[in-house]
């Protein structure tokens, strides 16, 4: 023993080393991804210069994200503890609902003239809502065990049913003038909307919790082997409640941002929110197998389908190919992380 | 070697509805020991460890830890009071770093508000990795790439890491080694006799009879739910163990 010992911790020493920035990008899902994404900008701008490449066109293209890329950041925690989230886009429309109605009941039908106490009892109420539809899923998904598949489709359904009960099925359209004029049109900072800084603020704090803390590194454990994590004393059901709650929470505010922007609940626009939102996770690099992905990677994924969008508008190409195009790219993201997963088991 | 008993574990007895698991076995450990648990497939090896490591609970029978009896009533309970568990499978998270899976569950915290907010250390964390991986021999070619991306060996030498780090006083390890290369094997059974050099108590379960030999000092066979006899290791050969495991030999009445 004593005359191996040394010769084991010689290559000890050497053997520690962190890997280079290169080696570690190129390595990456991540970065891959953000190629596509700066490809395409850069195609679109050569091809329409004029049109493309101008503030207005990044202004609205930002704007049209925001909502989505909140539900975008609940979305990757979700997947990152290899669950789904299916019901966050009628969460929104609840959430929407609930709010709209409660700024018209504190203002005898109509919300129009509405000011900012009546507001922020709104936006309260829009949280409140999203939330309890987060600990529905939670709840069923971690105590009942019950796939979260399966919860969300029914929570999916249940929820916009309930949106269509608070007011007969028809929208609710009179939303406080001066909500839709500070955070949904209004801009700070010289030109940039209100909307997109509360988004980009969600998500630096998402990033925050995801990348930072042990509330994040608990997602990953719990993603990557549940069992792992039970054994190693982390409260595995507490911890997949928690991670529901806060994507209901971020649907809710999604929610409230949404009636803000269009001053209407939108009942029929956000059946595809949650595809959307799923679609934009995994192809930033979210492994739906859970344990992998990074919220740098969902930014990149929801602005993939949304450049490529604006990109096809402006230069007169039908936008039915975008769903094509996006298809296409969600698969390739897919295909790239089952290889991945196959070299890494082969080992 | 001492001679102090550290883990006692008297007439256990576990039942699974009808089944009878365990028929009032019992299994000494001692300190700076390494002491191998072996047996035929349904002697009861495994239940045996769970009940004394808190991932099940005993029907009866006494376990006593430093004299003092004990109720483990969970595996954080058993954590709790130096005693850890290493798995055979389902044991690390193959997406998180070596660090992160060393540390997993008892994470460092910043200092200050932002660890109060949950923001985790991880330069001091990857630091104390380093050392303690240094310290029991386990080598790897980086420590922030993914432990799935690891050779199996060196998954399951972070794996062996991972409980030994923490334990203070008893160690289990359910097969350690199945499945490993011969060299992958030789580096977990290393690091084994580094923690049993610490004066750990280390607790062996394996299939493997050379293996069992080589590196016990003691061996306690168990059959049909009983222990049927004790070895010391340096006086003891092969066809002893397969003796006991089998019924040829029993040194001891059972209960």
């Amino acid at each position: 023993m004593s005359t191996t010992a040394p010769e084991i911790q010689s290559t000890v020493e050497g053997g520690f080393g962190k890997r280079s920035i290169g080696q570690r990008l190129v390595g990456a899902n991540t970065f891959w991804i953000a190629l596509v994404l700066v490809a395409l900008i850069l195609v679109f701008t050569l091809l329409r210069p004029a049109q493309f490449a101008t503030l207005f066109t990044f202004q609205t293209l930002l704007i049209e994200t925001s909502v989505l890329l909140v539900l975008s950041v609940g979305m990757t925690f979700v997947i990152i503890t290899s669950g789904i989230d299916l019901s966050v886009g009628s969460v929104l429309i609840f959430s929407g609902m609930v709010c709209g109605k409660t700024m018209e009941a504190l203002s005898d039908g109509n919300a129009s003239n509405a000011g900012w106490g009546v507001i922020t009892v709104g936006l309260v109420a829009a949280v409140i809502a999203g939330t309890i539809w987060g600990f529905i899923n939670g709840f069923l998904i971690a105590v009942a065990k019950i796939p979260p598949l399966i919860v969300t489709l029914g929570t999916m359904g249940a929820a916009l049913g309930a949106a269509y009960l608070l007011n007969n099925g028809s929208d609710v359209r009179s939303v406080p003038t001066v909500l839709n004029k500070t955070l949904g049109y209004g801009t700070s900072l010289g030109g940039v909307p209100n909307l997109v800084i509360v988004a980009v603020v969600i998500t630096l704090i998402g990033a925050w919790l995801l990348h930072t803390t042990k509330f994040g590194r608990y997602t990953y454990a719990v993603g990557s082997n549940a069992e792992a994590a039970r054994r190693s004393g982390i409260g595995v059901t507490r911890h997949l409640l928690k991670v529901y709650l806060l994507t209901g929470f971020l649907a809710g505010i999604a929610g409230f941002m949404s009636l803000a922007y269009y001053a209407s609940t939108t009942i029929t626009a956000h059946t595809n929110d949650n595809l959307n939102a799923i679609a934009a996770t995994v192809m930033g690099g979210t492994s739906l197998f859970g344990g992998v992905g990074s919220v740098l990677g969902t930014v990149i994924g929801v602005f993939i389908p949304a450049v490529l969008k604006k990109g096809f508008n402006i230069t007169q190409i039908p936008d039915f190919w975008q769903m094509i195009a996006v298809g296409a790219v969600l698969i390739a993201a897919v295909w790239f992380d089952q290889r991945r997963r196959r070299r890494r088991n082969s080992r | 070697m001492s001679d102090a008993v550290l883990l006692d574990a008297q007439n256990i007895v576990k039942h699974y509805g009808s089944v009878e698991a365990l028929r009032g076995a019992s299994f000494q450990a001692r300190a700076g020991e390494v002491t191998s648990l072996i047996g035929d497939n349904g002697a009861g090896k495994s239940t045996l460890i769970k009940c004394l490591s808190g991932a099940e609970q005993p029907t009866s029978g006494r376990i006593l830890l430093d004299g003092k009896e004990i109720h483990l009533d969970s595996p954080t309970t058993a954590r709790r009071l130096g005693i850890e568990t290493v798995y055979q499978d389902l044991a690390v998270a193959p997406e998180l770093d070596p660090a992160a899976n060393l540390f997993l569950g008892r994470e460092i915290h910043r200092r200050g508000i932002l660890g109060k907010l949950g923001m985790l250390d991880k330069a001091e964390m990857r630091r104390r990795a380093v050392e303690e991986f240094k310290r029991l021999g386990v080598t790897l070619q980086s420590t922030d790439v993914p432990i799935g991306s690891l050779s199996g060996g060196q998954r399951q030498s972070v794996a062996v890491a991972r409980s030994v780090v923490w334990a203070s006083k008893v160690v289990f390890m359910d097969e350690p080694t199945a499945a490993l290369g011969v060299v992958q094997r030789e580096r977990v059974l290393d690091v084994i006799r580094k923690v049993r050099d610490q004066g750990i108590a280390v607790v062996l379960i394996s299939h493997n009879m050379p293996e069992v030999l080589s590196v016990s000092d003691r061996i306690e066979v168990l059959r049909l739910g009983t222990r049927v006899a004790r070895f010391k290791a340096e006086d003891t050969k092969l066809e002893d163990l397969v003796a006991a495991m089998t019924g040829a030999l029993t040194q001891e009445e059972v209960a």
